[in-house]
């Protein structure tokens, strides 16, 4: 073995170091970094630029939050850096209310707000999102400047108080340091926990997050809600710095300093975030002059966002992680995982799916009219006819991606009929699609990952990441792709693709899987592969109902075939018999 | 009644303003199935060009009104260039936030040019307008009018009856087909553009009398505009003007009697109104991403 490569055992994968062990060099590099900002005597420019990055910094690790992570877009964070700021500045100026209360209160109301907007809004495609929030800004500072009885209008607030603790201009710098130390750790780890793969999967693929049992609009919502909430920290932290806050400081213009910052930096990742924040607040100290000129400076900020956007679309950062990627040590995985366990669940009776008179039409194309399936437990079921005779709508409309327009779909005795796709996920259904839908920028571990914590898998234990990762790596042992479980999504063929959207599927242990036509586009010897997966799944009892193409896999995969044509159910039956069928014949021959 | 009669021609004058940014909200959205967030600043370009021609360098009315439709002509084929065409193989995020920067390098490269004093741009006639009965017909909001209804006409003249117009839309409708099919899809996009450019630009011009000239108004009319179309339903243009008709409406008489500081809170209400309750808008039926 050289010395450069390092075989990780399954024994390692499945007990990694503790995370307070693996992670205390960050927090003793925070300690230090707030020692110094405690006990360092700056003069009072340099810590007014300080105190400026260090609140800006928290608001934009929202954004790599909801925009890196989930890629949704936020164009009101500077509203949101507002309601944290006039909530610190109104209570501890006017009302002389606590700070930490003020502080509090700012960040539920901005929670509250994020929440509210984005249920309004985020069902719907990313346009709305960017129009509403533009809006929800225009409106927020609209009630700035005019609701005087409450905010003093355009006069601001001023004398806005600090916590007892930190008086003086130093100590409250240094507590705000140590706030960022803590954001900026719960930002960075955010992408390895649940919610965080949840997120990527989201931003990644949208339907095959459901499918894997996300539930696609409340993580959206967390993400928004999380962007929301560090928005109003910054703020109330902001308006104790600077003991002095006006409407101008909250504007459409501040969200897009900050949306500048965080593309700037690299939105992935909060180290990008920092980056960006600190370069927009140090550029325009250095070139003073340019502020004479109103407008200039936002002119060029939506330059900048143009370039960065076309050029450098993962910012600073993501420039200088693909460039030290490359010389990274690649960990080796051991090629024999433990054996996969399917245990499919058996609550129900001899089968496993009913479908009875499910239909679809779109406007007055009937895709699927009446149709009856039956899907008996432990088998492999085929559903086969010629193109567009609805076969992938069937499929949809059970995985829950389109509503059906009548009929009941039975999952192993639970009607399932109107659940939304992730709470048939949780139920016991799994899938993969026609066109493969991965999350590409996730390696295949990370992928196969996000299957295994399927709610209701009971195979996971505790769902703890020992037990996900192990799961994972022998879903992944078990289509062949063990090895090379850390290499990302885009290293892999068209048919190595095709495996571990399956693995994804068999990780999270459904009771009833669906593959939509998993043979199409293999070549021939990629194609008898999946022909021997198929049957490795079989004999593990897992229940499959299969759409494709290829008759020989069909004839001797399936003991049980379904045929449509035209939206209609023209035959159903014992294999051979059905594919003797007349009608099925013709359907696919034609006649004379 | 006399009052109701008076808001509602000021209304169906602003919101003809609203519905022809709307228009091209819609044509650049159908054509790339991208959102053009700086649809509004045409409006703002298009009325600050105006303020040079007809006010600084003095020219004749009908000629300043060329050139800047003819400068908004190139204003749309450089954006294409510059902003969309590059990106057009990213996902609809990058173009948002690319659409976005130049929404706010155009807004405050005007300020930078002209500083922040809005300016005054005089209507087209000398006639201020026509006593009808109890209503006072504004000139202005006439002429907008008139003009958003030849625009209609043309729009389906042009869509309908002409080859041209059946190309771009067979490109919205299908990329892939229509290249094969001989058709240039990066003409077509080009085309697109620019003609968004102009209707936006005129509607911009129209609207300058009523309103000061100022930075502020391209982001004003691109919310009212895109409220909107989602109140029409996102895609179709019948939606888009019925969508800025109603808003014009509902904001002048809103403003008349609520509130004149929140009149621009109006349109965002109505628009979250539509959001929760009909997200696909009075004529639209979009279905969701095809698995």
């Amino acid at each position: 073995m050289s010395s450069t490569e390092h075989v990780q055992t399954i024994e390692q994968l499945a007990r990694p170091t503790p995370l307070l062990i693996r992670h205390s060099p960050y927090f003793i590099g925070a300690a230090i970094v707030v020692a110094l900002a405690a006990s360092a005597s700056f003069d009072g420019y340099i810590l007014n630029i300080l105190m400026q990055a260090t609140t800006f910094a928290i608001a934009v690790f929202g954004l790599s939050v909801v925009l890196g992570l989930c890629g949704q877009i936020n164009l009101a964070q500077a509203a949101f850096f507002g309601f944290g700021a006039y909530a610190v500045g109104i209570g501890t100026a006017d009302y002389q209310i606590s700070y930490w209360l003020c502080l509090l209160a700012g960040c539920i109301m901005a929670l509250l707000a994020g929440a509210v907007l984005g249920m309004s809004t985020l069902r719907l495609g990313g346009h709305y999102l960017a129009m509403v929030t533009i809006s929800f800004q225009q409106i927020v500072t609209l009630v700035m400047i005019n609701a005087i009885w409450l905010t003093h209008g355009p006069d601001g607030v001023g004398k806005i108080g600090r916590p007892a603790l930190f008086q003086s201009s130093q100590s409250y710098l240094a507590f705000c340091v140590a706030m960022l130390a803590l954001v900026g750790y719960l930002v960075w780890h955010l992408p390895d926990t649940r919610l965080g793969r949840a997120m990527r999967a989201v931003r990644d693929n949208e339907l095959a997050a459901g499918v894997n049992g996300i539930d696609v609009f409340r993580t959206k919502i967390y993400a928004f809600a999380i962007c929301a909430v560090l928005g109003g920290l910054g703020g109330g932290l902001f308006a104790g710095g600077f003991a002095y806050i006006s409407p101008d400081q909250f504007s459409f213009a501040e969200s897009i300093v900050f949306l500048t910052m965080s593309l700037l930096g690299g939105v992935a990742s909060p180290i990008g975030s920092a980056i960006g924040t600190g370069l927009l607040i140090l550029i325009p100290e250095w070139l003073r002059f340019l502020k004479s000129v109103p407008g200039l400076y936002l002119a060029i900020y939506g330059l900048s966002v143009i370039l960065i956007i076309r050029y450098m679309p993962d910012g600073i950062w993501g420039f200088v992680t693909t460039f030290f990627d490359r010389f990274r040590r690649k960990v080796k995985l051991p090629a024999e995982g433990l054996p996969l366990v399917l245990a499919p669940a058996k609550t129900g009776g001899d089968m496993v799916l009913e479908v009875t008179g499910l239909a679809k039409h779109f406007g007055g194309l009937k895709a699927v009219d009446n149709v009856d399936i039956a899907v008996r437990r432990g088998g492999v079921h085929a559903l086969i006819g010629p193109n567009g005779s609805g076969k992938t709508t069937t499929l949809n409309v059970l995985s829950g991606l389109y509503e059906a327009t009548a009929g009941r779909v039975l999952l192993d005795g639970t009607d399932v009929t109107t659940m939304p796709p992730h709470l048939r996920a949780a139920a016991g259904l799994g899938r993969t699609f026609q066109n493969i839908r991965l999350f590409r920028s996730m390696t295949a571990l990370e992928n196969v990952i996000i299957g295994a914590e399927r709610p209701g898998n009971t195979l996971i234990g505790n769902g703890g990441e020992a037990a996900l990762t192990l799961r994972a790596m022998a879903a992944l042992a078990f289509v062949g792709l063990g090895p090379r479980a850390n290499e990302l999504i885009s290293s892999f063929s068209y048919g190595h693709q095709r495996l571990i959207e399956i693995a994804r599927a068999l990780a999270a242990n459904p009771t009833l899987l669906l593959l939509d036509e998993p043979a199409a586009g293999l070549n021939s010897t990629e194609k008898l592969e999946l022909h021997e997966l198929l049957k490795r799944i079989a004999a593990q009892g897992l229940t499959i109902l299969i759409i494709d193409h290829d008759m020989t896999l069909v004839s001797e995969a399936a003991q049980h075939i379904t045929v449509l044509n035209f939206g209609r159910r023209i035959a159903d039956g014992e294999s051979m018999a059905v594919l003797r069928h007349p009608d099925v014949v013709s359907a696919y021959l034609g006649t004379d | 009644m006399d009052l109701v009669l008076q808001l509602l021609f000021t209304g169906i004058g602003i919101g003809a303003v609203y519905a022809l940014v709307a228009l091209g909200f819609v044509l650049i959205f159908r054509a790339t199935n991208v959102v053009n967030f700086a649809q509004g600043e045409f409006s703002m370009v298009a009325a600050y060009l105006m303020v040079v021609f007809a006010v600084d360098l003095a020219l004749p009315y009908w000629l300043s009104f060329l050139l800047a439709l003819a400068g908004m002509a190139v204003l749309g084929a450089v954006f294409n260039l510059g902003v969309y065409y590059p990106l057009r193989h990213r996902t609809y995020l990058p173009v948002i936030i690319a659409t976005i920067g130049a929404s706010i390098l155009m807004a405050n490269g005007v300020l930078a040019l002209y500083g922040p004093q809005p300016q005054v741009l005089e209507g087209w006639f000398e006639t201020p307008g026509i006593q009808l009965g109890p209503v006072y017909l504004d000139s202005q909001y006439l002429l907008i009018i008139v003009v958003t209804m030849i625009l209609v006409a043309f729009n389906y003249w042009f869509f309908e009856k002409t080859m041209l117009g059946k190309k771009l839309q067979a490109t919205s409708q299908d990329k892939e087909m229509a290249s094969l099919l001989g058709i240039s899809v990066s003409t077509m996009i080009m085309i697109t553009f620019i003609y968004s450019a102009v209707l936006g630009g005129l509607a911009g011009i129209l609207v300058a009398p009523i309103l000061f000239v100022s930075i502020q108004m391209g982001s004003t009319i691109a919310l009212k505009a895109f409220a909107a179309t989602i109140i029409g339903g996102f895609g179709d243009v019948t939606g888009a003007i019925i969508g800025g008709l109603s808003l014009g409406i509902i904001e002048t008489f809103g403003a008349a009697y609520i509130s004149v500081p929140y009149k621009d809170a109006f349109a965002f209400l109505v628009l979250v109104m539509f959001l929760v309750f009909r997200p696909q808008g009075i004529f639209g039926e979009r279905v969701a991403e095809k698995a």
